[in-house]
């Protein structure tokens, strides 16, 4: 039973980073293709780690894998944010069918200050 | 914070106590001394750790569910060949107003798939999001305001 529920977690997984790697070259816009790869990349390393905790089921082994995803989490939003925040400054365009941009005309361009 | 040092120890000392330094009976003190604490809450002065823990529970489990469901969506929409996205960049005011509450927010945004938060204006008082499906904006704000903003606000105030 325990074999059986962290082999399909590491399958579970392993599927979720394939799906973030198709979107990487799939997605029309940067903003988009953080969206996609960040999340599923991030929840498919949770998913397999999971599985791995749950093979060996030790004591270090477990709460190693458990504290690697809290850091996964902590860390990895911070990075997408950064690099879109970066990206939209330089002037990335987005996608033509984009809809609203109310950040536009924002940012001062000298104090890089955002208004509200 | 002195209840939650407080339950630790009293999970540890169930694992001295039993012999059995295994992680699960961790888990078992742990519940055992929530419990033991939550009957003498009327003992102490701030009650308020006993009534916060269920809140960060359902608040894990929400944001567990919203990212599974969430990430299901946007899967779909890259394997499938049309693309079905409705693209925004929406400024989501904030009622938030501390950095650590802001911070997780952001993160628990960005966490959740199709949406990343992209910058807080220097007030403090609007987040920039880019969203992936975005049908109605003022739709939006109001889930992510009834749904993660209420559900953090609860916990920390």
């Amino acid at each position: 039973m325990k074999e059986f529920i962290s082999v399909i977690l590491v399958i579970t997984g392993s599927l979720f980073i394939l799906i973030s790697a198709i979107g990487m070259l799939r997605m029309p816009d940067l903003y988009m293709r953080m969206s996609a790869t960040t999340k599923a990349a991030t929840l498919g390393v949770g998913f397999v780690l999971l599985g791995t905790a749950i093979h060996f089921w030790e004591v270090g082994i477990v709460s190693r894998s458990l504290i690697i995803i809290s850091f996964l989490m902590l860390t990895a939003p911070v990075a997408a944010h950064m690099i879109g925040r970066a990206a939209y400054f330089d002037g990335v365009p987005l996608w033509k069918e984009t809809i609203h941009d109310e950040l536009q005309g924002k940012y001062d361009e000298e104090t890089h200050e955002l208004k509200s | 914070m002195n209840k939650l040092l407080l339950n630790i120890l009293l999970a540890i000392t169930w694992m001295f106590l039993t012999g059995d330094l295994e992680f699960m009976n961790f888990v078992e003190g742990f519940v055992i001394g929530f419990v033991i604490l939550w009957i003498s809450r009327y003992a102490s002065e701030s009650t308020k750790y006993i009534s916060k823990v269920p809140k960060v529970i359902s608040l894990v489990l929400y944001f567990l569910y919203e990212l599974l469901v969430a990430n299901i969506k946007v899967a779909y929409d890259i394997i499938t060949p049309r693309h079905r996205m409705k693209p925004s960049i929406i400024a989501l005011p904030l009622s938030v107003d501390k950095d650590f509450e802001i911070t997780i927010l952001a993160n628990m945004i960005t966490l959740t798939p199709g949406t990343l938060s992209l910058d807080v204006s220097s007030d403090k008082k609007i987040l920039y999001v880019h969203s992936m499906y975005v049908s109605d904006p003022e739709k939006f704000k109001k889930e992510i305001k009834n749904g993660f903003e209420r559900r953090l606000m609860e916990i920390t105030r």
